[in-house]
């Protein structure tokens, strides 16, 4: 027993070694024997399917109905109520229509149309003669060219097809500018003031206290005339206050915050996303798209997550009238990492 | 044939008159004669790349209709429409038209809704019809390249999803070309050159709508409908595969002819597609863009998903740690120019998975073919547990995929089950390497367990829960023998056995065959043998010896 299961190469070619004796194999008993539908054999039931296939369809133009008087018969006004109505009218209104149509034709198909399985020969996919026909036609084209015999058609040619796509790519250049040194800079500069995002309204130092956050832009970027949102990209800062013996700046970053004010780039080092969440008790800002964390304790060092580099910091003071100002811009580019960052 | 037209056909009905005519003309009647009765093959599980065909169809007409009233503009402007809360907030002309259609279209909304749910289940057809081809071996030759086609169709389907998700130019949007832009700066040398060109400038620029736009609905759906056009000549061409069966064989194809059967029931099912996303349109909101509101870089919702089928790249990216213990994985490379920096936290989850995904996906049908040297033509397709190995590597890949769009969601999935977010990273990434083995072995036990079974089954028949006592005082239970179709159905299939390295010419087994044969032992090793007319025999005679002959039959 079991020498079923030790196999005997049965060809050289040996795509599948049979793994049992092909005589001890069973045969195809062929196509089982067709069973009639109760339709086949039933006029009644025959005639009964014929009804149902009949109120499908019936239902599919009810559902057509439904799409008009949802279209015409709802009346919009300015709430999203109306408008869910009406759309629930129509799609219902398309989904009977549809469904309708589509259950009745394949019932249809089912109960009432010939289920008889066929069997169909494949036919060859290729001949043997066509093949050798296609080879030797091409071996000719090839030979009247005369490609072979004349390299330096051929090579020059060669020359011409490599070159001639370049065009196709250089045009193409004025698909914008060069990066130049637009990613190193943002709006901030030296007495830039903070201002709160969106409305532009400079922040004083004593607005803020232990523990709030604000979302932070220049207060000039609301001046621009075009390119805002550019420039917003980059220059959006998250500003917090924490107890002063919480931060432990590095040396020469000792005068980088104010009274305890600190102010991080809101671009994550990762790809981009705003770092939108601050948690108070953690001090420990989270970016919503990939979860990087970042420790505002340890100048927004990586604790966690998918970023390498820290939130870059911008240097704050106040001016003269207890506003926040920038010290100067970033000291690094803000955002994602790229190539030439260096 | 055709026969000279003018002179000896004279039609007799309404319908003859018209072939008539329109065969005199362009000569359809071969075609007609060819493809009519045509047979097709049919199972639940063909229904996939159908639906495909038929959501495919669906965002032609929905996008259409959309194009007449979109307008891909990043031009600034003050909404002034009938949705109260956004009054007079400033957005791009895009964002403004997208809610247009949405409140003051009739039907604008519910044709977003459509064109959006179709696209959803676009991808998602495309993918488990993938799965459907794979998990059957419908790859096999002469397959192969449509099975290369498919892959070329999936890969353009994300595309034209992604570049659809990204019009409305909401905040959700907004955001997902952002990390676009990242991922892109990540890139080598050419990255931060890649996105200025793209975006016209520096991040977001006024002109990538339009960019997206154009690809959205005249690249990316023309490539989709010629690489659909070359799919289905090519499907016509081989015929379809059947699922083995008794009186089905590589030879024949057996299935209902065309017309009308085949063609109705098709037909019909391309309505029903429809009337199923027109209901999901109507009861529930897809991408409420208004809620969103316009892009703008500086705020964003947490708990925001991409749409599903970006997830595992989205995933990938959060799996990678940015520091590997103490190493960080963003280099800064020296060179006499200056300083470089590769930002392989980023660039490796976001090239390193899907390349696997992809190459593995596309050179499967070679490398299986190599290993097994099975160069024969396949129209009967394998169940999936009758090569065990196969379907474990493609649950393998399968969970490889999942573990990463899980990933997408492991904010969720911390709120939801109230476990620490870290966590449950930590535990997505131990899965990243150990899911795919598990899932490959646990795969390939259940596959033998059932192959096992099966043969149990041809051999002694169905349990029937009847239980007799014999006369010497022993209980059994009364099993039914199956009928010779049904027991065909679980023979009928080859198990190859594992194969020695074979010298070449010289007599000498080569270091790439030595390999082949080692993954040939990989594959084939476990197996199950199909039942025999024999052991069946045998069988009827001494019930006694099957018992542990089972145990024999899968070899190690
Ligand atoms: C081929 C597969 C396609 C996919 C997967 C796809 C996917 C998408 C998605 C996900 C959206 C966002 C929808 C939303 O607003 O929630 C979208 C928007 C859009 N699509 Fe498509 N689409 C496809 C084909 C087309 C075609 C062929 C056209 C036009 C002929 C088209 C025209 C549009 C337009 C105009 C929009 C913006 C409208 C709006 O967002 O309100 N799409 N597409
Ligand atoms: S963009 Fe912040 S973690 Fe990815």
């Amino acid at each position: 027993m079991g020498n079923h299961s030790d196999g005997t190469p049965t060809s050289s070619d040996a795509v599948a070694k049979a793994g049992h004796d092909e005589v001890d194999k069973f045969q195809d008993p062929g196509l089982p024997p067709h069973r009639l539908r109760l339709a086949d054999t039933d006029p009644k039931a025959a005639k009964r399917a014929e009804h149902q296939v009949a109120w499908l369809f019936i239902i599919s133009i009810v559902g057509t109905l439904i799409f008009f008087v949802g279209y015409f018969g709802v009346r919009l006004d300015d709430t999203l109520d109306t408008l869910r109505l009406q759309n629930t009218f129509l799609g219902i209104g398309v989904a009977f229509a549809m469904l309708g149509i589509g259950t009745g034709i394949v019932h249809w198909a089912r109960a009432l149309m010939p289920d008889h399985e066929v069997a169909e020969e494949r036919h060859e996919l290729r001949s043997e003669e066509d093949r050798l026909a296609a080879i030797q036609i091409i071996d000719d084209i090839v030979d009247e060219t005369g490609i072979k015999r004349r390299p330096l058609i051929r090579n020059t040619l060669i020359g011409a097809v490599a070159l001639a796509p370049l065009p196709a790519i250089a045009i193409f250049r004025d698909l914008g500018p060069l990066p130049g040194n637009a990613l190193r800079h943002t709006l901030w500069k030296e007495g830039e003031r903070l201002s709160r995002d969106p409305d532009g309204t400079p922040i004083r130092a004593a607005d803020v206290t232990i523990g709030s956050a604000f979302h932070v832009i220049p207060e000039s970027l609301n001046k621009l005339e075009h390119g805002k949102l550019n420039e917003k990209a980059k220059a959006v800062v998250l500003l917090m206050r924490l107890n002063p013996e919480d931060l432990n700046p590095s040396e020469g970053r000792e005068d980088w915050a104010y009274n305890g004010i600190v102010a991080y780039s809101k671009i994550c080092t990762h790809v981009g996303c705003p770092v939108a969440l601050y948690e108070q008790q953690t001090h420990h800002l989270l970016c919503p798209c990939h979860q990087s964390t970042f420790d505002l304790t340890q100048e927004c060092k990586v604790i966690f997550g998918p970023a390498v580099r820290p939130l870059p910091q911008l240097p704050i003071t106040v001016d003269a009238e207890g506003y926040l100002v920038a010290q100067s811009d970033f000291h690094e580019p803000v955002g994602p990492s790229f190539w030439e960052r260096g | 044939m055709s026969t000279a037209p003018q002179t000896t056909f004279e039609p007799k009905t309404a319908t003859g008159r018209i072939t008539n005519f329109v065969d005199e003309r362009v000569g359809g009647s071969g075609m007609l004669r060819e493809f009519g009765r045509k047979v097709f093959p049919d199972h639940w599980s063909f229904m996939f790349g159908e639906v495909a065909l038929y959501t495919f169809v669906i965002l032609l007409l929905s996008g259409t209709f959309l194009t007449f009233f979109f307008d891909p503009s990043m031009a600034e402007t003050h909404y002034n429409g009938s949705y109260v809360p956004l009054k007079g907030v400033e957005m791009s002309v895009a964002y403004s038209s997208s809610l247009d259609i949405s409140f003051e279209i009739r039907g604008g909304l519910f044709m977003r809704q459509v064109h959006h749910w179709s696209a959803l289940l676009f991808v998602a057809a495309v993918s488990v019809h993938m799965l459907r081809v794979f998990f059957t071996g419908a790859f096999r030759k002469p397959r192969e390249l449509n099975w290369v086609v498919g892959g070329v169709l999936l890969i353009l389907s994300m595309a034209a999803g992604f570049t659809g998700y990204s019009l409305p130019d909401d905040l959700l949007s907004g955001n997902g070309l952002r990390i676009i832009d990242g991922v892109v700066k990540s890139i080598p040398i050419v990255g931060t050159y890649i996105s200025f060109f793209l975006f016209g400038g520096e991040f977001p620029g006024t002109v990538i709508i339009g960019r997206l736009y154009m690809m959205h609905i005249m690249l990316v759906p023309a490539l989709i409908l010629l690489m659909i056009a070359i799919h289905l000549f090519m499907v016509v061409i081989h015929k379809h595969t059947q699922y083995p069966g008794p009186g089905r064989n590589d030879r024949n194809v057996v299935g209902y002819p065309l017309g009308p059967v085949y063609a109705a029931k098709a037909g019909g099912f391309f309505f029903i597609v429809f009337g199923i996303i027109a209901f999901v349109a109507a009861t529930f909101t897809i991408n409420p863009i208004w809620n969103y509101g316009p892009y703008d870089p500086s705020p964003v919702s947490a708990g925001t998903q991409p749409d599903w089928y970006i997830g595992w790249v989205d995933g990938a990216l959060r799996l990678m740690p940015g520091w590997f213990f103490n190493i960080p994985m963003e280099w800064h490379i020296r060179f006499p120019w200056g300083v470089n920096t590769l930002s392989f936290n980023v660039l490796g989850p976001a090239l390193i998975p899907a390349g696997i995904v992809f190459t593995a996906l596309f050179l499967y049908p070679w490398i299986e073919r190599w290993v097994t040297r099975d160069n024969r033509e396949h129209h009967v397709l394998d169940r999936p547990r009758n090569v065990p190995t196969r379907t474990a590597i493609g649950v393998s890949g399968f969970i490889f995929y999942c573990v990463m769009w899980a990933a997408a969601s492991s904010d969720l999935i911390a709120t939801h089950f109230q476990v620490s977010l870290n966590d449950v990273t930590y535990w997505l990434r131990a899965l990243f390497f150990i899911g795919p083995v598990l899932g490959f072995i646990v795969t390939k036990r259940v596959a033998l367990a059932l192959q096992r079974k099966d043969r149990e089954i041809a051999l002694h028949g169905r349990e029937t829960g009847r239980i007799v006592r014999l006369p010497h005082g022993e209980f059994q239970e009364i099993h039914a023998q199956l009928d010779d179709y049904k027991r065909y159905k679980l023979v009928g299939y080859e198990s190859p056995v594992a194969e020695e390295g074979i010298p070449n010419e010289n007599g000498i087994v080569t270091k790439k065959e030595n390999l082949r044969a080692k993954l040939s032992g990989f594959f084939f090793e476990d197996r199950v043998a199909p039942a025999t007319p024999s052991e069946l025999e045998a069988g009827h005679h001494h019930e006694a010896i099957e018992a542990s002959d089972d145990d024999k039959a899968i070899k190690h």
